[in-house]
């Protein structure tokens, strides 16, 4: 009985213990009730509270991340896990590019790769409604998305050439001490691909979909519609096992009782 | 009879065994779908205002085309620059030319750097979405997918993923020509010509790099509305050329996303167009209108000699946000066609710039010039420069770049003031160099007498910084009698 406790004891000890080495900056995002997109009051999802990395995951973090999981590394992933543009931009396996900055956030990664690193934190990926509930806040308010402020400066990243290379915080922090969610690099989540984007847009608007309420943007001309839009597509065009230069991640944790 | 009989039966015959002949040369034509295709080929993709070789004799091939996106930083006008997103690294984007029967097979790649997912719609394919499910790409990511030209016609291509309206208010459209077997009938000159509408936070003309304007673009309130992406896309040294005698032959597309265009060229008469850039041909047509994501076929013949204004006729968009481009035709006059220099129409309802005034100035009412004080010359001069300068120099003095000087704290101005005057009285053809630009148009000469040149040239060099001359009515008189 004794032995018993103190294996289980030993072993959550040493579990804590290498969680913590490469444990990031987390912040508490107390959960609630939104409608995703500008959508209709049927449509209204619930956030339980959960903990969110404060920056997406570093070069010089998934660096340490592939040194101690070769099976990642460019020259070993399987095919089916990852496309040719993984990692594209490194000189080799554990090497960063001439230009690339330890501090700028990681992307070329594939989504299972991203989902496996959050995974060995003791973390996950966020989901769709996580995700974008968390970035309906500018800095002062939880959900800002009818502001014409917060609108614009979305759209203004979509012109900003070459952000990838800029650094982890470099954006603003928003109402829940996050950084970096606009402004940066898109982010995957668990349930990308669960957005029915055809890639045909004005198809979409026919499709009474609970996850994509196109039909909802008929008519409607707030400028928020566009910046989500943009998101939404650009997780529509993606299979799990592609790698953006534009495209990174960070982690969730659930926050236990 | 019996003679006669057989006879007849030959007549029959041979008109049954004629109608089935036909009748199968006629299948072959109206279904496209059938036309058997015969090698591979590489497209040739041209920006504009260049299209690729017409297609000839040549027989339906498997026609391979490759178009790359990119997301990337060019001039809107002088000193404003704008992030396009361009098919091919242009706007509009490159022309494909194919012939009906052809099998194309499309790749379309989205360059890594680019932040956005795309695809393209093309009008001339037949299936859903035009292409634009099969195309949907992420960036650093390229699809294929194959499509048989099955009508003939000039056709518009788009991106057409969330938000569209966005994605072709930044550029994102072109033409595709699918010509008819053995080709449109061969013309001297063929260039392409893409109207487009942008939407830019400052307004027209603000310097620095200008973001879209969503709220602007849903407002359908157009800063920019221009020829082949930029204001002096194709004015200046970028005009398109022809010379005297030749056929002229317009591919004229319009990307919206807003406005439709009323394309018009000053000073000539479209001998044919192809309505809507279908088979249908009109003739003697002035103004043809090209519908958003719509296109025209338009051809003429080159006559006289001369500078020809292209420009949508909804007209403040040609003189204020940038709808203007120039036909240069070289060549021998001929005065029996056209006697004197070319001429924008300028409607006038009420003095000046219309009818000469009498030499002999017996039935003078106006005050003379050289009575009037400063003031006085000021607000004549200012009615005359609204009546007869306004349309080309603008309000302020301020010109419209690349078409017709500034008048504005001018250096050419100010360094010479009979040559102004002269100007005024002879008008004036060919370049000139003004405040370190170069302009290369026409001034026609202004039928006004010498004391509205007078009052008017002394409004302007009494107006935004320039030197403040007073121009008298014998400084006029001199240079009129002087040459």
């Amino acid at each position: 009985m004794i032995t018993v406790l103190r294996l289980t004891l030993s072993i959550s000890l040493l579990l804590t213990m290498t969680m913590a080495q490469s444990q990031s900056k987390m912040v508490s995002v107390k959960g609630g009730t939104y409608i995703p997109l500008y959508g209709r009051d049927s449509l209204k999802v619930t956030i339980g509270d959960f903990q969110m990395d404060v920056y997406p995951v570093t070069n010089k973090e998934f660096l340490e991340f592939i040194k101690k999981k070769p099976k990642w590394q460019r020259s070993n992933i399987k095919k089916i896990f990852a496309d040719d543009n993984y990692l594209v931009s490194w000189i080799s396996d554990t090497i960063l590019g001439k230009n690339q900055s330890l501090k700028a956030p990681v992307t070329n990664v594939s989504w299972f790769v991203a989902n496996d690193y959050c995974d060995c934190q003791g973390k996950r990926l966020a989901t769709i409604d996580e995700w974008e509930y968390v970035a309906m806040a500018n800095k002062t308010m939880p959900d800002a998305r009818s502001l014409e402020t917060y609108n614009k400066y979305i759209l203004s990243w979509y012109e900003k050439p070459k952000t990838f290379n800029n650094e982890i915080g470099s954006t603003f922090k928003n109402y829940w001490g996050v950084y970096d969610l606009h402004g940066l690099v898109w982010e995957w989540t668990s349930d990308f691909n669960s957005v029915l984007i055809s890639g045909e847009s004005r198809k979409d608007v026919d499709n009474d979909s609970n996850l994509f309420c196109g039909s909802a943007a008929i008519g409607a001309t707030d400028l928020m519609n566009y910046a989500a839009f943009m998101r939404y597509a650009i997780r529509g065009s993606v299979k799990a096992k592609y790698g953006l230069k534009n495209l990174g991640f960070r982690c969730v944790k659930d926050i236990k009782e | 009879m019996r003679k006669l009989n057989l006879l007849l039966g030959t007549i029959i015959l041979g008109m049954l065994f004629l109608t089935s002949c036909t009748e199968s040369e006629k299948k072959e034509h109206t279904d496209a779908a059938d036309i058997p295709v015969s090698k591979e080929m590489m497209a040739e993709l041209t920006s504009p205002p260049n299209v690729p070789r017409g297609v000839g004799r040549r027989k339906a091939k498997k026609l391979i085309v490759n178009m790359e996106i990119l997301e990337q930083v060019g001039t809107m006008t002088d000193g404003t620059t704008y992030n396009y997103w361009t098919f091919g690294g242009s706007v509009p984007g490159s022309f494909i030319r194919t012939r009906v029967g052809d099998e194309v097979e499309f790749t379309l790649s989205n360059h890594p750097d680019n932040k956005l997912p795309h695809n393209i719609d093309l009008h001339a394919v037949t299936g859903p979405g035009g292409g634009a499910t099969s195309s949907f790409v992420a960036p650093g990511h390229e699809k294929t997918f194959n499509f048989k030209t099955l009508n003939p016609g000039l056709y518009v291509y788009h991106c057409a993923t969330a938000p569209v309206g966005m994605h072709i208010a930044n550029g994102m459209y072109g033409l595709i020509l699918v010509e008819p077997e053995g080709g449109l009938p061969q013309v001297d000159k063929e260039y392409y010509i893409m109207q487009g509408d942008f939407y830019t936070k400052g307004e027209h003309g603000e310097p620095g790099l200008q973001p879209f304007d969503m709220q602007k673009a849903v407002d359908e309130d157009a800063d920019y509305v221009v020829f082949n992406g930029s204001v002096g896309a194709l004015t200046g040294d970028n005009a398109i050329t022809a010379n005297v005698g030749e056929t002229v032959r317009l591919y004229v597309g319009n990307g919206g996303p807003n406005l439709v265009s009323s394309f018009h060229v000053i000073g000539e008469i479209f001998d044919k167009v192809h309505v809507e850039g279908g088979d249908m041909i009109n003739t003697n047509v002035q103004t043809t209108l090209v519908p958003a994501g719509g296109a025209a076929i338009v051809e003429f013949r080159v006559d006289v000699p001369g500078t020809f204004i292209l420009v949508d006729h909804s007209i403040f968009r040609a003189f204020n946000k940038g709808a203007l481009g120039m036909l240069k035709v070289q060549g021998e006059e001929d005065m029996k066609i056209y006697s004197g220099m070319m001429q924008e129409g300028i409607y006038q309802p009420e003095g000046g710039g219309i009818q000469e005034m009498p030499e002999d100035e017996n039935v003078k009412t106006v005050v003379a010039s050289s009575d009037k004080t400063l003031a006085e010359k000021m607000e004549s001069g200012k009615n005359v420069y609204m009546q007869t300068c306004f349309a080309c120099h603008q309000a302020e003095g301020q010109g419209i770049p690349n078409a017709f000087p500034p008048l504005a704290k001018s250096d050419y101005l100010n360094a010479d003031v009979n040559r102004a005057i002269q100007i005024v009285l002879k008008g004036k053809t060919g370049e000139i160099t003004v405040n370190g630009e170069k302009y290369n148009s026409v001034m026609t000469r202004q039928a006004i007498s010498s004391d509205e040149i007078a009052d008017v040239m002394t409004y302007i060099y009494n107006s935004w910084d320039n030197n403040k001359t007073n121009v008298t009515k014998s400084q006029v008189e001199a240079v009129k009698n002087g040459h």
